[in-house]
């Protein structure tokens, strides 16, 4: 075994081997600019980038003239958001989001309201499935995009949204979904949801950082105003100079995604199952997110009475986060377990397992009792938790200031 | 590489030593820099690196350097992010100014705040394609941006910037923003972020993969005390300025190749220089004008133009020989117009319409062998021949 043990996947997986290898020569003698329409380097590159284009369309079956490319998942979130908000606005300035959704969401919307736009951000129930009601509720005339992600980042859970989009397309609102987490993971198929802008990351689906996409529907058609303006790259969407090779990786990437993940999701199921299995015998410890509408790879644990940062010291073995990786430099407790109900003392001692295509049996057993060692070491100096024992209630506790 | 490729102001090959750098960042250290754990840590020590080679090679502080994913996105952040911090800081919309000869990836962005309200003017080039010193203080007062290229994309015609920018800077208030896209720049003439900035020069553009670097890695290096807002917004990466994952393998590549671009310079100037030359000599000796002959150029760029002679058709004619050059720019090139750097100058568009754009390997990597240009200058001999031949039956 290879330590410390990789088990976030959720965070950036690693570029699967093959990818790399059809990256290569895009690195080396296969280096044109595909903007170049007079010599052969160009019409290379420019071939490769819509053979990628018509594999990132596929896993997701979208038609390829509906794939944008972007340099990832945070700028595609950013277009689809802002460039749907600026091009419709005269339809209207309301938008929803949910509380649990990714910065790269929220932080736009943010940006929006400073615009002048107004947004509802709604509670999610207790475990982290949109309410329908509630989002039925929030919807007014003046609202003219809804943005909701596929798979939660933190808890894996998977809203409906075929449902959500079912909803959202007899009001005539626009749907956007960001699908990062979402790729290899659960199908998704355009032809039938009814969404009408998805964003995707290569670097969570085995592909190369610095590249994504963002689905674009055609029929009917959904237009944007670009946040980026120069050659014209993209149909006006999106400009700057393509970069074959990281293009080339999501696309290959993305194919493998489509090829693999049913054979792919059926171990890494087995290998969740057995990881949750090993810690369930292990008393208070709660799993966040919804159980069963919930990716496979993901396993996010809560353990009670057990002090965040000496967690995340205890198991050190094993590569973890105990937010999303993007906050997880702050000692901010993770905003989606807060939104799911939890007190700060359990959103600080709850760790995101993301198990991926490279996860063996090995480590998860490893991972099972180092944990089961290191909860255990880490409860015995804790003064909560021998209260918990003697079988007093914490809550009536008077806790006196100090 | 192929030894017969001469549009280098396209793109270039990446360098091996800047692939090798990369090599372990698309392999075993995949990290997310963002992520505490020791890999993580990792992935951000070569992120630091990587900007502090990026200052290095400019002469500017790291603190300074925001990674983007294009130049395009570089001069969009900087232009919008311009505005719309003076707009928050609660200005109303006042005057951008751009060159006629700059890339789109300026142009359009000052075009697109044009629709939101701002006034643009159009900064004019003389004959040679340089903008002159006049034309700055000739600005209108109101003006909080102007944009001025360092070298020229198609003609290669270096911009007295630090001048331009000192003349824009004499009499206006702090609230102003004097930029360089440098893209073309880099590795090819000597730049000094510092030494720019002290003229009066707030930020200055760079991109990777015109310098044997990756694509997909670019930089804004910009005065810290320029307001700026954020074009991207997420995790709050790049100072807050261009929020995703950071492209870790790209960023490293770009780093090194920054590094190399600037090592022995003067040197590799040198060489160019000698291979322009007798390009040129041999391109007049056939009747080809070369267009900003009189201004000061880059070593490695050579626009010129046959009289009566259609470029699109040389070009694609010395494809067919295997030569790789443009007919302009790469972003321009697909559209049939005629180069608007020329009309810009004044250029005949008859004239125009004859103009090729043959771009030298000048980085530590892919530089291109006299060897190759005389093949050039064989295959051009030769496709020149047929088409003058035809021209007189006709």
């Amino acid at each position: 075994m290879k330590f410390p043990i990789y088990l976030d996947y959720s965070a950036t997986t690693p570029i699967d081997p093959r990818v790399v290898e059809v990256m290569l020569p895009y690195l080396t003698e296969k280096f044109g600019n595909p903007a170049s329409r007079s010599h052969q380097y160009g019409w290379d590159a420019e071939a490769a980038v819509e053979n990628a284009r018509a594999e990132v369309a596929a896993l997701v079956h979208a038609d390829p003239k509906e794939i944008v490319w972007t340099s990832g998942a945070t700028e595609a979130n950013n277009l689809a958001i802002k460039g749907a908000a600026n091009f419709y606005q005269g339809k209207g300035k309301h938008l929803i989001t949910l509380k649990t959704e990714h910065k790269a969401v929220l932080d736009t919307m943010r940006e929006l309201e400073r615009q002048g736009f107004e947004v509802t951000y709604l509670d999610v129930l207790p475990n982290g499935l949109v309410d329908m009601a509630a989002l039925e509720a929030a919807l007014r005339p003046d609202t003219v995009l809804v943005s909701i992600m596929a798979v939660n980042n933190e808890i894996g859970v998977v809203q409906p949204i075929a449902q959500i989009g079912e909803l959202l397309r007899s009001k005539g609102i626009l749907f956007h979904v960001d699908a990062a987490q979402a790729t290899g993971k659960i199908d998704i198929d355009l032809s039938t949801l009814k969404v009408d802008l998805m964003s995707f990351s290569a670097h969570k689906t085995y592909g190369p950082k610095g590249i994504g996409a963002l689905y674009v529907r055609r029929k009917p058609r959904v237009r944007l105003e670009a946040q980026m303006h120069g050659g014209g790259h993209e149909r006006g969407m999106r400009s700057g100079t393509l970069a074959t090779f990281l293009i080339v990786g999501m696309g290959e990437a993305f194919r493998l995604a489509r090829v693999e993940m049913q054979e792919e999701n059926k171990r890494v199921t087995a290998l969740r199952d057995r990881l949750y299995k090993g810690l369930s015998d292990m008393p208070e410890i709660y799993v966040n997110g919804d159980l069963v509408n919930r990716v496979p790879h993901n396993l996010n644990v809560s353990f009670a009475y057990v002090e965040g940062e000496s967690l995340i010291m205890a198991v050190r073995d094993i590569a973890v986060s105990s937010g999303s990786a993007c906050t997880s430099a702050s000692l901010e407790p993770s905003y989606v377990l807060r939104a799911l109900g939890l007190t700060d003392e359990l959103a600080h001692s709850s760790i995101r397992f993301s198990i991926g295509r490279f996860t063996t049996e090995e480590e998860v057993d490893f991972t099972v009792d180092l944990l089961h060692k290191q909860i255990g070491r880490l409860r015995e100096m804790s003064p909560l938790w021998e209260m918990v024992q003697e079988g007093i209630d914490l809550n009536t506790v008077q806790w006196a200031a100090h | 590489m192929s030894m017969n490729y001469f549009d280098h102001n396209a793109t270039t090959a990446l360098d091996p030593f800047v692939l090798e750098a990369m090599m372990p960042f698309m392999g075993a250290s995949f990290a997310n820099p963002s992520a505490t754990y020791t890999a993580g840590r990792e992935a951000r020590r070569a992120v630091e690196h990587a900007r502090e080679q990026v200052a290095a090679a400019l002469d500017a502080d790291a603190s300074e350097v925001i990674f983007t994913a294009s130049g395009s996105e570089a001069n969009n952040l900087l232009i919008r992010g311009f505005a719309d911090a003076l707009l928050a800081e609660g200005a109303a919309p006042a005057r951008l100014a751009c060159t006629q000869i700059e890339h789109p990836c300026v142009a359009e962005p000052v075009r697109a705040l044009a629709r939101s309200g701002w006034d643009v003017s159009e900064v004019a080039v003389n004959a040679s394609g340089v903008v002159e010193r006049s034309s700055m203080t000739a600005l209108p007062m109101d003006t909080c941006l102007v944009s001025v290229m360092s070298a020229n994309n198609e003609t290669g015609a270096l911009q007295p910037v630090a001048d331009l920018g000192a003349a824009f800077k004499r009499d206006r208030h702090d609230m102003t923003c004097f930029h360089t896209d440098a893209v073309q720049a880099l590795g090819k003439h000597p730049l000094s972020f510092r030494k720019l900035n002290t003229a009066g020069v707030d930020a200055l553009t760079v991109s990777g993969h015109k310098i044997g670097g990756p694509k997909g890695a670019a930089a804004l290096v910009r005065d810290r005390q320029l307001p700026l807002m954020p074009l991207v917004y997420g995790g709050g990466q790049e100072q807050g300025l261009r929020s995703g994952t950071e492209n870790v393998a790209a960023i490293v590549g770009f780093g090194v190749a920054c590094t190399r671009a600037v090592a022995d310079l003067e040197m590799r100037m040198m060489l160019a220089q000698r291979l322009q030359q007798h390009l040129e000599a041999w391109l007049r000796s056939r009747g080809a004008v070369i267009f900003s002959a009189a201004a000061e150029r880059l070593p490695n760029t050579t626009f010129a133009a046959f009289p009566g002679i259609d470029g699109e058709t040389l070009v694609s004619l010395l494809d067919r020989q295997g030569m790789a050059i443009a007919s302009g720019a790469a972003c321009g090139s697909g559209k049939s117009g005629v180069s608007a750097v020329l009309l810009a100058m004044g250029v005949d568009p008859l004239l125009a319409k004859g103009a090729i754009r043959i771009s030298l390997g000048m980085m530590p990597y892919g530089a291109t062998s006299i060897e190759a240009v005389d093949r050039l200058i064989g295959q051009l001999d030769k496709v020149l021949s047929q088409l003058q031949r035809f021209a007189a039956v006709a």
